[in-house]
């Protein structure tokens, strides 16, 4: 039946496509957040120098989507590369897709081992 | 020099990276990291956090047109990612416990390494090897376009592979880098998958590593929206830029520039770390 199978050409097509639209949806919110950033922020001093890690609610997926209430600079930038990060992991999630109904069993888990992977430490299960 | 200046340098300095990286095929994350350290004295952990998102964005702009092409072979990306996602967050993991003048020494080696093998000519790909049984099993075998039709190849020596993969994986996770380099020894040489077919293909892998590491590095609070900022959308702009460009530019003496910079980097990293000053 041509045309109703999901070859691995037309799957490559559509992961294609994902991460192009994800990597220009996050460069859009990063980029949006970092003109107020440097709006905001410009003028004063950086303090990179020494590592001091970041607020509590910068270093959280659910800080960073749902975290403090009202918009912040710095969080819309974090919530622009948090889209960044996702790109990948909603790749390894369509191909989990992509395999189920090409009826790849072993494909199946494979992939699914490393999207476990990726959910756990977007998570913060490895961070000690 | 406040924040707005110091934005501009960053992003300069990530333009400039982006377009040799992708120029050259080597990625520009690897510059990036010691350039921040050494020229503009920002904390290590901070700079390779935010290398690790531009690379990121690096790798899947690009697979989205490779993955097109149809040279990347989806399987062994997949099967191989197993290797490198464990290996990312192992080396995430390992990088809060290691002092940063270790790491330095470390990233200095890695940066040496590959200036050297970015100015070796790659060797031929040699056809004709039996398959591994592995490999027919996960069904790793594969073809890609040629002119007037698709050529198949065979992909062997699965389980070395699979190690080296763990091995980048690590690396890519410790010093907040693509491993790029290290991910095509594994295919090219170890796996004996064509030379195309294993860039392509590692190049889409590269996002999936790095985005295991960055849950790491995010929770560790070393990813500063401030300071990333600049480097992914800087970078974003030069490897696109570059690949514009890519068809008639003079890689060759460019690959010798990249090269010639990666490597005085890569000696200032490995002084800097012995004299400890990181």
């Amino acid at each position: 039946m041509p045309g109703q199978t999901l070859t691995d050409r037309r799957v490559d097509e559509i992961i294609g496509g994902l991460l192009r639209y994800g990597v220009m949806l996050s460069a859009a919110v990063v980029a949006a957040g970092g003109v107020w950033y440097l709006i905001q922020y410009g003028g004063s001093a950086p303090a990179y120098h020494v590592f001091r890690s970041e607020p509590e609610y910068l270093r959280h997926v659910r800080g960073i989507v749902t975290g403090i209430p009202g918009f912040h600079c710095r969080r819309i930038i974090q919530l622009g590369l948090l889209l960044l990060i996702s790109t990948p992991v909603a790749r390894v999630a369509f191909s989990v897709a992509a395999f189920a109904l090409q009826r790849d069993r072993s494909y199946v888990v494979i992939t699914l081992i490393v999207l476990t992977v990726l959910l756990l430490s977007l998570s913060g299960r490895f961070s000690g | 020099m406040n924040v707005l200046e110091l934005t501009g340098v960053i992003a300069l300095i990530s333009l400039v990276a982006g377009f040799l990286g992708s120029l050259t095929g080597l990625g520009g994350g690897v510059v990036i990291t010691p350039a921040m350290v050494l020229l503009l004295g920002i904390d290590l952990h901070y700079a390779i956090g935010a290398t690790l998102i531009s690379v990121i964005a690096t790798s899947s702009g690009a697979a989205a047109a490779y993955v097109r092409e149809g040279f990347s072979n989806i399987r062994i990306g997949m099967f191989l990612e197993i290797a490198t996602t464990i290996g990312a967050v192992t080396g995430a993991y390992l990088a809060a416990l290691i002092s940063p003048s270790a790491l330095a020494v470390v990233f200095g080696a890695v940066l040496l390494q590959s200036a050297w093998m970015s100015t070796r000519s790659h060797p031929a790909v040699q056809g004709g090897r039996p398959a591994d049984r592995l490999a027919n099993c996960l069904k790793l075998n594969g073809s890609f376009p040629v002119a007037g039709g698709t050529r198949a190849y065979k992909v062997s020596h699965v389980k070395t592979g699979f190690g080296i993969m763990f091995i980048a994986g690590a690396l890519s996770g410790l010093l907040g880098i693509g491993s790029g380099a290290l991910k095509v020894i594994a295919m090219d040489r170890a796996m004996h998958i064509p030379f195309k077919v294993s860039t392509t293909t590692s190049n889409f892998m590269i996002g999936v590593t790095a985005a295991a590491s960055a849950g790491v590095y995010l929770q560790r609070g070393y990813i500063d929206p401030g300071l990333t900022m600049p480097v992914v959308l800087g970078v974003l702009a030069g490897s696109i830029a570059g690949a514009r460009l890519l068809p008639g530019a003079p890689t060759r003496i460019l690959r010798w520039v990249f090269a010639a910079v990666v490597g005085t980097l890569a000696v200032e990293m490995i002084y800097n770390g012995f004299a400890g000053k990181m």
